[in-house]
């Protein structure tokens, strides 16, 4: 949340009031506790990466054997793709909110025109969607993180910082979808947007190091998104920190800036005409 | 409590408001008049501070709009044209997480969402959600909801557009019992029994600009005689009919289906009518509305 508010008093150039943002926050927890069908949604998110690590990463994996990486450290297969399912759960937590549910709530159901009555600022509005779309992500990353280490994936240690760095992985997407979804027209719009997500979901450096593709490929998906939030994870989760992990960070938190600055922007421009 | 002189909204090349003035005071019910796509839900976006006026002067509370959005939205009461209450919370929770938007503790927004729903008359409902109310009730709630910050005005647009009769007067009941507590009201209608209802005063617009201004009765008396006679004239078309009838009270009105007479005294009109050897086929007199103003005003009805 911290990233949050400094992050957008960058981007905009006003103070955003954290009772406010709070209290968007408070209305999904609010939305989350009436309403049986969300838990169900929450629980098959989480599931959904569990159930590609352990048909991939172990299944797969017995098949693959040991990996041995650029830097010749050795690596056994499921320990190299469950960091990458974990960033990939910590993308589609935070933008199963930030575009389908902000979607309807922006185009259909009205949510924010309501707010907008209220003492509310379009940016407030996005700063409170954005944080607890993070807060959904996170907890598929918590979730997914405490399987990582009762598989012996990763050290307990090493999961605690990974837990932040998921956070901004859900803040970065979380954003950028938020800003997606502001021009979306209709719901087969989605469409676009879920194989856009399965083709990051797949060529990130997910199941096979960036490395084995032909140069080009490899400079094309050093320029996508989930490549970096996976390059970072994975960095914590093997303990193999490198500077490299800066850009990333860098590359992420770029992300959460422009996407929170257009989201805001296009409420104000939609909804404040 | 609002100040307006020459407020303008445009969409493109789309004039929707074209330099209106107005002043409303505080305690007063005031109505903006019109049929659809007069201006009036574009001037209550502008008062509710969620659009820009384009051009003119508006001061809110004696704030500016624009500058100080935030502080005047936390003293209005805003109830909309369509309901946007929250599909995924309860009613009670509709109220309380609505006071948290105005940073209202959540205790005392606990018991004012209590209060109001007594208000509303929607106590025994306030564990369903939103979806299972009938459309009068979710109106009430829209109006418990505007009310949650105790707000020094309250914007109304089309209260009680698409309710029915007993729904609407219901609805205006508690209207006017906020009117009695010194709420200053605003709100816009299509409706003239709705702004005789509850109007202290109205402002009538047409194509985005005022055309009369005053109270009910006062526009009534300036631009409408006392009564008005409705001939109709089985199959004939009744503008055949004018000629026939000229001079006959101050003013008749062709409309497709009847005529209206307006005059004075309505009986000693229908007289005349038939010492003129007419024997329309139904014939209403009646008192006159702000219907008829706003035919008069604008040689249109006020139908959607």
């Amino acid at each position: 949340m911290v990233t949050t508010y400094a992050v957008t008093r960058v981007a905009r150039g006003n103070r955003l009031s954290p009772a406010r943002v709070g209290a968007v926050i408070n209305r999904n927890v609010g939305a989350l506790r009436s309403g049986p069908a969300y838990w169900l949604v929450l629980a098959s998110g989480f599931f959904e990466p569990v159930l590609y690590l352990l048909s991939i990463g172990v299944g797969v994996g017995a098949l693959v054997g040991d990996l041995t990486l650029q830097n010749g450290e050795v690596l056994p297969y499921a320990n190299f793709v469950a960091p990458a399912m974990l960033a990939v759960s910590a993308m589609s937590g935070a933008l199963a909110e930030t575009t389908f549910n902000f979607f309807f709530k922006f185009k259909y159901v009205k949510t924010y025109d309501a707010m907008l009555a209220t003492p509310l600022r379009p940016m407030e509005i996005a700063a409170g969607e954005l944080t607890w779309a993070m807060i959904r992500g996170s907890l598929y990353t918590g979730a997914f993180l405490i399987v990582m280490v009762a598989l012996g994936l990763t050290t307990p240690g090493w999961a605690l910082l990974a837990f932040p760095a998921t956070w901004l992985v859900g803040l970065a997407f979380g954003a950028v979808g938020m800003a997606v979804s502001t021009y979306i027209r209709g719901w087969q719009d989605f469409d676009l947007i879920s194989t856009g997500q399965f083709a990051l979901f797949l060529f990130s450096g997910t199941f096979s190091p960036v490395q084995d593709y032909p140069v080009p490929v490899e400079i094309l998906i050093a320029i996508t998104p989930l490549y970096h939030a996976v390059e970072l994870i994975r960095g914590i989760t093997t303990g193999m920190l490198s500077w490299s992990m800066l850009g990333n960070v860098a590359y992420l938190l770029v992300m959460l800036a422009v996407g929170l600055y257009v989201a805001s922007r296009r409420l104000t421009s939609v909804l404040c005409r | 409590m609002i100040y307006a002189r020459g407020l303008v909204k445009r969409f493109g090349d789309f004039t929707a408001v074209d330099g209106i003035d107005l002043e409303v005071a505080p305690g007063e019910a005031f109505g903006f008049l019109g049929p659809n796509g007069a201006g009036k839900s574009s001037t209550m976006r502008m008062i509710g501070c969620v659009s820009t006026p384009t051009a003119g002067e508006l001061r809110i509370l004696g704030m500016d709009p624009v500058r100080e959005g935030p502080a005047i939205r936390a003293r209005l009461g805003v109830c909309p044209q369509t309901d946007n209450l929250d599909p995924d919370l309860t009613v009670f929770e509709n109220l309380t997480t609505y006071a948290r938007y105005f940073g209202i503790p959540r205790a005392e927004g606990r018991r004012r969402a209590a209060e109001l729903l007594e208000f509303v008359q929607l106590t025994e409902k306030s564990g369903s959600t939103v979806d299972p109310l009938s459309g009068g009730m979710k109106r009430r709630l829209s109006i418990a909801r505007a009310m949650i910050n105790e707000p020094d005005l309250v914007l109304l647009d089309e209260p009680t557009t698409g309710l029915d009769p007993q729904a609407r007067h219901l609805l205006w009941e508690r209207l006017f019992r906020l009117k009695q507590r010194g709420v200053t009201l605003v709100l816009t209608t299509h409706y003239m029994d709705e702004a005789e209802q509850l109007c202290d005063r109205l402002v009538v617009m047409d194509a985005g600009k005022i055309v009369a201004d005053g109270s009910p009765r006062h526009l009534i008396e300036t631009y409408s005689t006392r009564e008005v006679v409705e001939l109709r004239f089985g199959d004939d078309a009744p503008a055949t009919y004018v000629e026939k009838l000229a001079g006959i009270g101050e003013r008749l009105d062709p409309l497709p289906d009847r005529l209206l007479l307006y005059s004075a005294d309505g009986d000693a009109a229908v007289n005349e009518v038939h010492r003129r050897g007419f024997t329309p086929s139904s014939v209403l007199v009646r008192r006159s509305t702000l219907e008829d103003v706003f035919l008069i005003l604008t040689g249109r009805t006020l139908v959607d």
